[in-house]
Parts: structure tokens; C-alpha cells; sequence
């Protein structure tokens, strides 16, 4: 615990005497990476909160505008390092989008699997962490152990565990490894009654609910206003889910459903996303069932050089609306521009608002709601 | 579109269609006047913010693209507002009708240096409070401006000439 007065908060606005300002992070076991947070607080309850982001920042944005378009697959990888499959969905399909190329069928049908693979993965850590950060240890480790053979798959379909590289602009390098789709769908069956496991610990737990309900309530107004999305946005009852709303990959052909939320509390939020865990196996099931024949590349000239043009492309990662803006020249093998628009970084600007008035305590637990990765909020 | 141009007649410089974006290029003074019409009117409703980005194109006077991505939670559609801004042009603030662009401006601010007005906390985001220079302009090294590039050479020198480390800050 730190008396300083740090620079951001003496900046922002004039201390009260009564007041007293705590620097939570940047090395803080519960922010999930580097974040920082100035606490202006009244006694234990939290007046004002300003986020102090950016410790490590690596220029993605910059990196890639002097990279070519096949190399950069590889950085997407870093951002959101949890779900890089989502990552690399969004790029390739953002650059395909500005090349008017088709993928076949059965690629599309494995992002579809890949990416919601990478949900569940996603959300194993979310639920690992968050319940670790408001006190429930054993369902970190129940996690993981899920998690870890979600990792197993993802492995033996490209070698990597977590920087997976595994698409490319008009399909995916690789078809799936011969008996993969039998132990996907395993993984399936096995992960079904995990779930209630979890439920189990949680769900109904007097304790979570207390440190849960009713804490961070934004109404679903105030949501979209602010530029939550994903299951934070769900969960205060905005019916907006990319999957549905602009379908991409092979979302259109499946039948899933979108939870909603009604209060917008932390607790909608969890059962959101615990909803999600089942209609992604849902999802994995009929992409594997029904993985048709053919090729898994498209046609797609060596050197990518798109037309000069730009476009914004949006997927639903696990955190939210994960979109890419790309700018090309029509000259170089380099995009002019390219942007990201990192989930991440716009639900933590809603921190501030949802914590005002609570106690320290939960302050943990609602950075935890929002499930950032400092990777993606910093790039 | 057509209750864009009806609805704000004269503020629409350009449109264009590309890829299945549309896209209308506004001048910065009356960039606010666009954006609340499109938020309120109930044909278009663009009530979420998504993305405000920038695109830095050197050789031209006003060489900055501001790209404010919309869309409409209820109608469930895209647009895409530019404004095109020279290096001091004041370009106001859209913060005010979606909050969700307070941080995003910033990081604007940060990386491209634009010069954003009536903006109620306009403070370096990503890059440090004393970093001088924005990293995204085309004209700026990838590699970092190096030491030699430090805006005051004076302080670089005095850095250069502490022999014990510990005098640094």
C-alpha cells in the first residue's frame, strides 16, 4: 500500500484532505497483468477511479504497418495472447474482406470450430481468475485443467499452445490432423458435466452471491453509451452478439442462442458467460458433425496485395467486439494502416464508472467481471 | 443515407460505398452537428460508438483522416464518419454524445497528436505523460526517436553526464 500522491490523480482534480488516494498495480496479483489503478477513496469506499494503462505498450499498430500482410497473422497473436485464434479470425477475415476473396466452406467451418474452441479456453481462465480473485481457489484449478486440453487440441492441430499462427488470409494453413474432429467432439462430452462442477461451487454459493449480486450495476442504456460489448453488454439485456448480428466465419449455419442479462450486475454477467460455455459446445459439435469435404485454402495469390481501399471488420472474440481497420495503398505489400479496436481497451473505460461507490474489495472483483488482457488494452 | 442528406443538408462533403462500408466524409466544423443527427434520428439511431481512429497521409495539407466507426444497436447497421484535419485544426469532441469516445480521442491525441477540442480529460493514454512526439505519424521512426531525437538536448547531455546511476530519477 502506497501513501504517494501519484501525478494522474493530483492532475485529474484537487485531493480532498479527507480523501485518501491508493495506487492499486501496476504489481498487483489481482489486475490481471500491468494495470493500474489511482483509487480516490472515503474511508473504504471508492470515490473516483482513473486507470493508468500503457506499461506495455509494444507499438503493434506501428509494427504492422511496416510488416507484410502474411507476417502480421503472427503479431495478432500477441495481443489478446488467451484467444489468439479469435485474434487471427478477425485479421483474416478483415483482409479478406478488403480482397473480396472467398473461402471455402470447410475453412470456415474450422475457424468456426478453432474460434469457439478459444472461447471455452478463454472463458476457463476468466472463470479461473475471477473466482480466484474474489476468494473461491479450487475453481482456478478446475479451470486449468479444462483449459489445458483445450490447449492439448489447439497443439496438435498447429504446434502451438498458445501463439497459435493458425489461419491465413482465404482459409487455414493446415486441414485438421487425422482422428482431431473424434477428440474435439470428446472433449465436448467431457466438458458438458464439467460445467456443472463448476456450477456447483458457484452458482449458488452464499458467498459469491454476496460479493457478486447487485455490485457494478449499469443499465443497459448506460452500457452502450459508455461502449461496453461482449457479455458485459449481454448482461445489462443489449441483445448484441457479432455472431448474430453480422454473421461471419460460419456462424449463420448453426443454431446457437445468446444469453442476456437483466440487471447488469456481476453475477448476470458470470451466468452469462457460464451460458456461453454450453452454447459454444454447441457450436464446436455441429462444426465438427458437419464439416464438409474440399479445400481449406482458397484461391489466394502468393504475395497479398490488396486493392487500394480500407475497411472495418468486426468479430465477436471472447471478450467482445475485437475489430480491425485496414488501410491499404494498393502499392506496397504493407498495409497503410492498420488499426485495432481492442475489446479490452473499451470495457476497462467503463471501470471507473462501475466502481464508484463501492468498496475496495470489489473493485478486484469487478475488474475481474470485465475480463481484460493488458496485452490487448496496451499492444 | 438519403435522411442523412435531408436531414443535415449541405455538411456531407462525400460519400462512398466500398466493400459494403459506407463511409461520409464531413468537415470538422460541423462534425457534431452530423453525429447528433445520427444518433437521434430514429432512421438511423447510431447509439454505440465503436472504434475513432486516425490515419496520418504526410504529403497532404491536411494530412490527418479522423474515422469515427458507428453503429446502431437497434437497426443493427454500420457507417463510418471522416473528417479530414491539417496538424493544428481543432476537431471537436464526440465525447459528449458517446462517452465510449473518451478514451478512444485519447489515444488519438496520443499517437497522432490531432488536435482535439472540448475533450473533458485530454491526457496521454498509452505513451508516457512526458513522451514527446506521437509515435503513429508516418514521419516518425519505427525504432523510437533515440536518444539523439529527445526534444531538449540539453537534458540528454546532463542524463549522459551523471556517472552514478542512482542520480538519475
Amino acid at each position: 500500500m502506497t501513501l504517494e500522491t501519484p501525478r494522474a490523480a493530483t492532475t485529474a482534480s484537487a485531493v480532498n484532505s479527507d480523501e485518501l488516494v491508493l495506487n492499486m498495480g501496476p504489481q498487483h496479483p489481482s489486475t490481471h497483468g500491468v494495470l493500474r489503478v489511482v483509487l480516490r477513496l472515503d474511508g473504504e469506499r471508492v470515490v473516483h477511479a482513473d486507470c493508468v494503462i500503457g506499461y506495455i505498450h509494444r507499438g503493434v499498430e506501428k509494427l504492422c504497418e511496416n510488416r507484410d500482410w502474411t507476417q502480421i497473422i503472427l503479431i495478432t497473436d500477441r495481443m489478446d495472447y488467451v484467444a489468439a485464434a479469435s485474434s487471427n479470425l478477425g485479421y483474416c477475415e478483415a483482409v479478406e474482406k478488403l480482397m473480396q476473396v472467398e473461402v471455402p466452406r470447410r475453412a470456415r467451418y474450422i475457424r468456426t470450430a478453432l474460434a469457439e474452441l478459444q472461447r471455452i479456453a478463454s472463458h476457463c481462465l476468466w472463470l479461473g481468475t475471477h473466482a480466484m480473485d474474489i476468494g473461491a481457489m479450487t475453481v482456478l484449478l478446475y479451470a486449468f485443467r479444462e483449459r489445458e486440453l483445450v490447449l492439448d487440441l489447439f497443439e496438435e492441430f498447429c504446434g502451438a499452445r498458445l501463439t497459435y499462427n493458425s489461419m491465413r488470409v482465404g482459409g487455414v494453413p493446415l486441414d485438421i490432423p487425422s482422428g482431431w474432429d473424434k477428440r474435439v467432439l470428446a472433449f465436448c462430452d467431457l466438458m458438458e458435466p464439467k460445467l456443472d462442477e463448476y456450477e456447483q461451487l458457484l452458482t449458488n454459493n452464499r458467498i459469491w452471491l454476496q460479493r457478486t449480486r447487485d455490485i457494478g450495476v449499469i443499465s443497459g442504456e448506460e452500457a452502450t453509451a459508455i461502449g461496453l460489448c461482449g457479455p458485459p453488454l449481454r448482461g445489462s439485456g443489449v441483445s448484441r452478439d457479432l455472431r448474430k448480428d453480422e454473421p461471419n466465419a460460419a456462424y449463420e449455419e448453426f443454431d446457437f442462442e445468446i444469453p442476456l442479462g437483466t440487471k447488469g450486475d456481476i453475477y448476470d454477467r458470470y451466468l452469462i458467460r457460464m451460458e456461453e460455455f454450453k452454447q459454444s459446445i454447441r457450436i464446436i459439435r455441429q462444426a465438427i458433425e458437419g464439416l464438409p469435404e474440399g479445400p481449406f485454402m482458397g484461391k489466394v495469390p502468393r504475395l497479398i496485395k490488396p486493392p487500394a481501399g480500407e475497411t472495418y471488420h468486426a468479430v465477436e472474440s471472447p471478450k467482445g467486439e475485437l475489430g480491425y481497420f485496414l488501410v491499404s495503398d494498393g502499392r506496397s505489400t504493407n498495409p497503410y494502416r492498420f488499426r485495432v479496436r481492442p475489446p479490452s481497451f473499451c470495457n476497462l473505460q467503463a471501470l471507473s464508472r462501475l466502481v464508484e461507490g463501492h468498496l475496495v474489495a470489489d473493485v478486484v472483483a469487478l475488474i475481474g467481471t470485465i475480463d481484460i488482457v493488458l496485452g490487448e488494452v496496451d499492444r | 443515407m438519403a435522411a442523412l442528406q435531408s436531414g443535415v443538408p449541405g455538411a456531407v462533403d462525400a460519400v462512398s460505398y466500398w466493400v459494403g462500408d459506407w463511409t461520409v466524409i464531413v468537415p470538422a466544423d460541423r462534425l457534431l452537428e452530423v453525429a447528433r443527427f445520427l444518433r437521434d434520428d430514429s432512421a438511423t439511431a447510431f447509439d454505440y460508438c465503436s472504434d475513432v481512429t486516425a490515419t496520418d497521409w504526410p504529403p497532404r495539407a491536411q494530412r490527418f483522416d479522423l474515422i469515427y466507426c458507428l453503429y446502431s444497436t437497434l437497426l443493427r447497421h454500420r457507417i463510418r464518419i471522416k473528417v479530414l484535419a491539417a496538424e493544428c485544426d481543432p476537431v471537436p469532441s464526440v465525447t459528449e454524445l458517446w462517452p465510449a469516445a473518451n478514451w478512444l480521442e485519447r489515444e488519438v491525441y496520443d499517437q497522432f497528436g490531432v488536435n482535439i477540442v472540448g475533450h473533458p480529460d485530454l491526457r496521454r493514454i498509452l505513451m508516457p505523460d512526458d513522451w514527446q512526439g506521437h509515435p503513429q505519424r508516418k514521419d516518425y521512426p519505427l525504432e523510437g526517436p533515440g536518444e539523439f531525437l529527445m526534444e531538449n538536448p540539453q537534458d540528454w547531455l546532463r542524463l549522459r553526464n551523471l556517472s552514478d546511476e542512482s542520480e538519475i530519477e
